[in-house]
């Protein structure tokens, strides 16, 4: 046989991973252009998520954490490697999948079949919680009834509170979602574009809602898109790649398309727009919306009433157009509905229901 | 979490969408009627005999102008209300931050584009205006600013540069010279005049740091800090108290996402204020709150020359950018204000105020005229240290993350005497070019003059109330 190669001479194939410089790179990596093998990519990637779980005190032992679980890529690679960190360094988390059916056919029930799967998989128990249980809406029924303008407003505002409740019967500590850098630049970008300080202020913290019912944390914020994709390419992890059939051009397209030729130039600009949205500073004479409570349902807001109790009784009264847009002077409508809660949750009525936390 | 997924097609708007909605009013405490953007349901101005929204007398630009009339609100004017109108907010920013006192001599930082022209322009006729005073007056008790104009010659910086230079440079001095009275100095300088005062040995020296530079955004900046230095330095030698740069509201926009991309997040606030006193020779922005749309506008309708001089096309990082905030600007009209009012919401610095003149007579004469606009500053302490490169105030935390740093003597020294930014995009990858890069820097970026805001001063004002004597 042919004498071994040895380290000085290239492989057939290419060069050598600079990292471990014994076996073949197999790819290059997005975030630093590295050439590096499949091995070493899975250990920085880990190890990565690992140090700024460590470095941001994401979790304590015993805690109980929720991971939110959409069965897109984005989730099903953090609940992968949370379980895996979880074991190899002990971080003592009790870890559940949490999944938002939100009822949208040949979507949702598709990438929910992923989640169950994941559940095995992984051996996470899985909880899924519906907009139909919880609010007596689908959103193809709320489609159905106002068109395709305004429905992504509903379905972000009705899924928070989703997570949080499903997150209350689980009774968990915390929440985690698989918001990626690529995500929190997006949205560094699209509040600086939109004139949202407030948001600006609070949108690269990486736990958000300490001061709500359950805090929210990011452990992906520096992992790029591309590396999760990447990541759960080799590692054949089952995920559901489609997007929701109801998205239109939504304006953070714009943002994205944006973010994607920035990258190309620079891929380090990801992760500096998160330093720029962590290093500004935002004068404390700046109004900010004050935290209340729902009146209706007690969850936090900062109106009279929180957004998904305006949204929905909007629904129910057949004034989809309420909770759109601005208010003009006191919301009379909430005002004159006298309409009784009486806690249970009803198919047949399509109440909002009880919200007890 | 309101509405995160932006703008559904009905201006859904989510809390921070409605500062949106309130456009400053105009001069005349008018609020604006502009429809809000995006929102569907606002009818288009189709009338053809559409009145100026603001004298109610006179036909809108619109009709004559096609072509702008669904940019900005510029389109709800007449010519003369539009002119007033933009006159106005020069004049606004002039009185509010004191930019200008009678005692100042100013350099105007012209580069033949139409924002500079304007801001030469409007200088000139508030100066024009002053004479006028100033010989009509009996006691002849304040005197008149001077006005000088200087123009950065770039070509030796440029791999391709064109041909036209000496022309446009002649263009320019007529422009220069037809502002008269009073007449106005035109210094046209060479960059590599901050390398050294020998032409030859300075362009040799300009040549090979930008080679240096392997970034071609970086590139790009330094050359821009070079052109800051260059102007500095023409000031200082001819006796100006402060340069004006016609840097408009689009420009800021675009200045805002680039920092925002390249990790300045720290320092943004201190480039973007209307004045700017890290310099030796302050700098003021009066034409901060127009658009490039508007005083493109004004140089079509008055006739004002401009000249296509040296600028290359924007590339890399730069030119990415100002590609998306002119898509983002033909979608919504009013995103580069709303772009410049958000980042306008950042804690400026000390430095971000005009300097105060210690000449007792001149400031109780200008005190009577203008009332000073109250900036709200950054109650902490002035910062410590600058980036020796682009002047940005460098974080605390940036600097003692080095401290761990093994010590390799001069390099340490570099690393901790600029921002992440220049570290990147600007200076070599490798240690062992560094010390040479250094020392290929202009002296007036090693061993900055010290500038002008005083460092005692801010620290005073903060313990101003707990001071029992003077």
């Amino acid at each position: 046989m042919a004498a071994e190669v040895t380290l000085e001479t290239k492989p057939k194939g290419g060069r050598f991973c600079s990292i471990c410089t014994t076996r073949r790179a197999a790819l290059k990596r997005p975030k630093t252009l590295e050439q590096i093998c499949r091995e070493c990519f899975y250990a920085v990637f880990e190890d990565e998520i690992h140090r700024v779980i460590v470095g941001n005190n994401l979790f304590k032992p015993g805690e109980r954490i929720a991971i939110g679980a959409s069965g897109g890529k984005d989730s099903t690679v953090l609940a992968y490697v949370m379980s895996e960190l979880n074991c190899r360094h002990g971080y003592g988390l009790d870890l559940f999948l949490l999944s938002v059916d939100e009822g949208i056919t040949g979507y949702r029930d598709d990438s929910l079949e992923t989640v169950k799967r994941n559940e095995v998989q992984y051996g996470l128990p899985l909880k899924v919680v519906s907009y139909k249980e919880l609010y007596g809406w689908t959103m193809d029924e709320i489609v159905k009834l106002i068109g395709l303008k305004n429905n992504c407003t509903f379905c972000g505002v009705f899924r928070r509170q989703a997570l949080d409740r499903g997150a209350a019967l689980l009774n968990v500590d915390k929440l985690v979602t698989g918001h990626n850098a690529d995500d929190i630049a997006e949205t560094v970008l699209l509040n600086i574009l939109r004139g949202d300080i407030a948001r600006l202020s609070r949108c690269t913290s990486i736990i958000t809602g300490e001061d709500g019912p359950i805090p929210r944390c990011k452990p992906f914020k520096y992992t790029y898109e591309k590396e999760i994709v990447m990541y759960a390419y080799f590692k054949r992890l089952d995920y559901f790649s489609t997007e929701c059939i109801y998205s239109p051009n939504a304006y953070r397209g714009f943002a994205r398309e944006f973010i994607k030729d920035l990258e190309r130039i620079r891929p380090r600009a990801i992760l500096d727009i998160i330093k720029s949205g962590e290093d500004f500073r935002i004068s404390t004479s700046t109004k900010m919306p004050e935290q209340g409570n729902c009146e209706k349902c007690g969850y936090i807001s900062s109106q009279k009433w929180c957004k998904a109790c305006v949204l929905l009784d909007g629904l129910n009264r057949g004034l989809p157009k309420m909770g759109i847009g601005r208010t003009r002077g006191l919301d009379n409508e909430c005002n004159k509905d006298t309409r009784q809660n009486n806690g249970t949750k009803s198919l047949q009525s399509k109440q909002c229901g009880t919200l007890d936390f | 979490m309101a509405c995160n997924s932006g703008y559904c097609k009905s201006g859904c708007h989510g809390v921070g969408d409605e500062d949106e909605d309130k456009r400053p009013a105009t001069l005349n405490g008018e609020p604006s009627n502009r429809a809000p953007p995006g929102d569907g349901d606002s009818e288009p101005s189709t009338d053809c005999n559409a009145r100026c929204f603001k004298c109610k007398v006179n036909e809108t630009i619109s009709p004559s102008y096609p072509t702008i009339a669904g940019g900005g609100d510029f389109g709800r004017f007449c010519i003369d209300c539009f002119r007033g109108n933009l006159f106005g907010k020069f004049r606004f920013a002039v009185t509010s931050n004191a930019m200008i006192l009678p005692s100042d001599n100013l350099l105007v930082a012209f580069s033949g584009g139409a924002s500079s022209r304007v801001a030469l322009e409007f200088v000139h006729k508030m100066q024009q205006k002053a004479q006028k005073n100033f010989d009509a007056s009996r006691d002849r008790s304040l005197p008149v600013f001077g006005v000088g104009v200087a123009f950065i010659d770039e070509r030796a910086s440029f791999a391709f540069p064109s041909n036209d230079f000496d022309r446009a440079i002649n263009e320019m001095s007529l422009i220069v010279s037809s502002l008269a009275p009073p007449a106005k100095q035109f210094h046209v300088v060479p960059t590599e005049i901050i390398f050294s005062p020998n032409c030859a040995s300075g362009r040799a020296k300009l040549t090979e740091i930008i080679t240096a530079i392997d970034d071609v955004t970086g590139k790009a900046d330094f050359l821009e800090y070079l052109r800051m230095l260059s102007l500095q330095k023409i000031a200082m030698e001819n006796g100006y108290t402060k340069l004006v740069l016609g840097t408009c509201t689009s420009r800021i926009a675009c200045h805002v996402l680039e920092a925002t991309v390249k990790g300045q997040g720290f320092s943004l606030a201190a480039d973007i204020q209307y004045a700017d006193a890290r310099w030796k020779i302050p700098v003021v922005l009066p034409l901060r709150d127009c658009l490039s749309e508007e005083l493109n506008m004004i140089c079509s309708l008055d006739c004002l020359k401009t000249v296509e001089a040296s600028r290359q096309p924007l590339s890399g990082i730069n030119g990415l950018i100002s590609a998306f905030v002119k898509l983002l600007q033909e979608e919504n009209p009013s995103r580069e204000s709303t772009i410049v009012r958000t980042a306008g919401k950042l804690t400026p610095f000390c430095f971000n105020t005009v300097p105060e003149v210690d000449d007792h007579k001149v400031q109780l004469a200008s005190q009577r005229r203008h009332k000073k606009y109250n900036l709200k500053l950054n109650e902490s302490l002035p910062p410590e240290s600058f980036c020796i490169i682009c002047r940005s105030p460098l974080m605390k935390s940036d600097v003692t993350a080095l401290n761990g740093f093994v010590d390799a003597g001069p390099i340490t020294e570099i690393l901790l005497s600029t921002c992440s930014s220049c570290q990147y995009q600007i200076l070599p990858k490798d240690p062992s070019s560094l010390e040479y890069f250094h020392s290929l820097l202009p002296q007036s970026m090693t061993s900055p003059v010290k500038n002008n805001y005083d460092n005692k001063k801010c620290l005073r004002e903060q313990i101003q109330d707990f001071l029992l004597s003077d």
